[in-house]
């Protein structure tokens, strides 16, 4: 199939699931949602590195260098800090000063 | 290029697909969150390593360089930001979600084979960078206002507007010519990087209108547009993952539009064009028009709290701006030590983002469970000896019920006037964000604590630890 047709399908299906999905978050994380899900959007990245290819201009490798490093930025800060966040939520655990224990994965 | 073509990369993408599913699902328990969260976080790591693995000619000092850049940044913008400052940082990250996803599709135009322009390449590429370049300006506005630093919209709601419209046609005009009547990539090149700057005008004259307090909405939007972005450029690349991840997150920030306008009791359309409220929220000032008002310090208001049974918290922006939070935390633990049962009331759109007093309260230790919706504790106001409202204004307005000609009219609200004494902290008499007078200042049973929240609430702890 062609992969324009592909695409719209998937494009369908993960709208209606995500606004599923969605709707079942409770307001208080709504935050961390909205951080999370920014986060997810930096997967731009694998785009991104598809274009940091070697022996392109210069023009391309300025390009690709900068999309590369917003994209990173937005999957790891977006990451890291919704765990932050998120650390916070569960529990008076550590009562000092609730700074995340900066666990984050990538 | 990426092209379908190993069945090993495209199961890797589908399980990161999935991670990012059953990420977002976890997220609607606040037990299960943090691992939803770190789940999703896998699946990005996932898709990054199988990019790599897959990708024969790597242009490594670009592509090094832009990571342990991207990954600095971001890991100290997320480790050292306040929570104060977390509406600030989402419209950051919303805008650079939007920048790289222009950035890729600029990348990837420039190193096509010439001629090899398909007409839903043109289509895709032109949506790529459109909504990238409105996100990327509209967040750094929006982020502008979070930060108090703006910036008057001189033109009139009319007028931004009828440029807004301008513009947009401009970026029509770039995109088609650009992708259809340009046979020379060079010369196309030069239509994107047009289409490019007009798309970051257009995304400033779309934020700039829009008021302090409309800000959960322009950020629920713009957080909804770096998924669409991260969708378009999926379709740029034919990448399934792209475009499933940036259909969740689009997705996400819809809905949490919906619920922000449907907290406000205002249409999309209503919030984005009508400027709402722009002149009032700087004016104000004066105490026009309120009679009977009652003020009372401290110390004159510590034994009615010392003597409640149950009382009620409605937080807005002011505990945001005054940091107020874990002096809260430390005055509802007090008044719980004295058999007191404290509950906070959670208005949608206090704040200045989906769930902000949510984070700030969780920041400062307050239990989650103590934090209740709107729907969930308005029927328990009557029940509660006292109701303190902190530095919000607009969401605890009785008018809103009362007036059906209000400008609030028909906007859910706290019904905190049903409590036995009502104490309202707040700088002055001045008005809230909609502009208009609230009557619950006049209300026989309310009383006005004028000052700073943070200071207020030590002062109220203090009084109270001393009877």
């Amino acid at each position: 199939m062609d992969p324009l047709i592909v695409g719209f399908w998937v494009l369908l299906l993960a709208i209606v699931l995500g606004v599923e999905l969605i709707t079942k978050v409770p307001p208080t994380l709504h935050t961390p949602l909205m951080s999370g899900a920014n986060a997810i959007s930096g997967i731009t990245i694998v785009g991104a590195i598809a274009c940091a290819n070697a022996g392109a201009g210069t023009l391309a490798s300025v390009l690709a260098f900068v999309a590369v490093a917003l994209a990173t930025i937005n999957a790891v800060g977006g990451f890291m800090v919704t765990d932050r966040m998120l650390g916070m939520f569960s529990g008076r655990k550590k009562r000092a000063k609730g700074d995340g224990d900066g666990g984050a994965n990538k | 290029m990426i092209h379908l073509s190993s069945h090993m990369e495209q199961v890797a993408y589908m399980v990161a697909a999935l991670l990012f599913i059953l990420g977002i699902q976890r997220l609607s328990k606040v037990k299960t969150a943090r691992s939803g969260n770190r789940l999703a976080a896998v699946g990005m790591l996932l898709a990054v390593l199988v990019a790599l693995a897959i990708h024969t000619n790597i242009g490594w000092p670009v592509l090094a360089g832009g990571l342990v850049t991207g990954a600095i940044i971001g890991a100290l913008l997320a480790m050292r930001v306040q929570m104060t400052g977390m509406p600030e940082l989402v419209a950051l990250f919303n805008g650079l979600g939007g920048a790289a996803s222009a950035f890729v599709a600029l990348s990837d135009f420039t190193q096509k084979q010439e001629g090899a322009f398909a007409p839903d390449y043109a289509v895709a590429i032109g949506l790529s960078i459109l909504i990238g370049a409105v996100t990327l300006s509209g967040s750094l506005i929006a982020y502008g206002k979070l930060a108090g630093k703006i910036w008057k919209n001189r033109l009139g709601p009319i007028g931004t507007q009828g440029l807004n419209a301008v513009l947009f046609l401009l970026a029509m005009g770039c995109a088609v010519w650009a992708g259809f009547l340009v046979s020379d990539p060079e010369t196309a090149f030069q239509g994107y990087l047009a289409l490019s700057g007009v798309a970051l005008l257009l995304g400033i004259g779309l934020v700039m209108p829009i008021g302090g307090a409309d800000m959960p909405v322009v950020i629920s939007l713009l957080n909804s547009y770096s998924g669409l972005a991260a969708c378009a450029t999926g379709f740029v690349l034919e990448n399934n993952l792209l475009i499933v991840a940036g259909s969740l997150v689009g997705a996400s920030g819809l809905i949490l539009t919906r619920v922000m306008c449907k907290a406000m009791n205002r249409s999309l359309a209503n919030v984005l064009f009508a400027t709402f409220g722009e002149e009032a929220s700087t004016g104000g000032g004066g105490d026009d028009g309120y009679t009977g008002v009652k003020s009372a310090t401290a110390d004159e208001v510590a034994p009615i709290l010392d003597a409640a049974r149950r009382v009620i918290i409605a937080p807005g922006y002011g505990m945001a701006v005054a940091q107020a939070q874990h002096k809260v935390r430390e005055l509802a633990d007090l008044l719980e030590k004295r058999g007191c049962k404290v509950e906070f009331a959670i208005h949608p759109v206090a704040g200045r983002m989906p769930g902000h007093m949510n984070v700030l309260l969780a920041e400062a230790d307050v239990p989650y469970d103590k934090l209740f919706e709107l729907e969930a504790i308005n029927g328990e106001f009557s029940d509660a000896d006292v109701a303190i409202v902190l530095g919000a204004n607009d969401v605890c307005n009785p008018s809103a019920i009362e007036d059906p000609g209000s400008a609030i009219a028909g906007m859910p609200v706290l019904n905190v006037w049903d409590a036995g004494t009502v104490m309202v902290i707040k700088r002055s008499l001045s008005a809230g964000y909609a502009g208009i007078k609230n009557p619950l200042f006049e209300r026989d049973n309310t009383l006005m604590l004028f000052g700073d929240a943070k200071q207020m609430i030590s002062d109220l702890v203090s009084e109270i630890s001393d009877l």
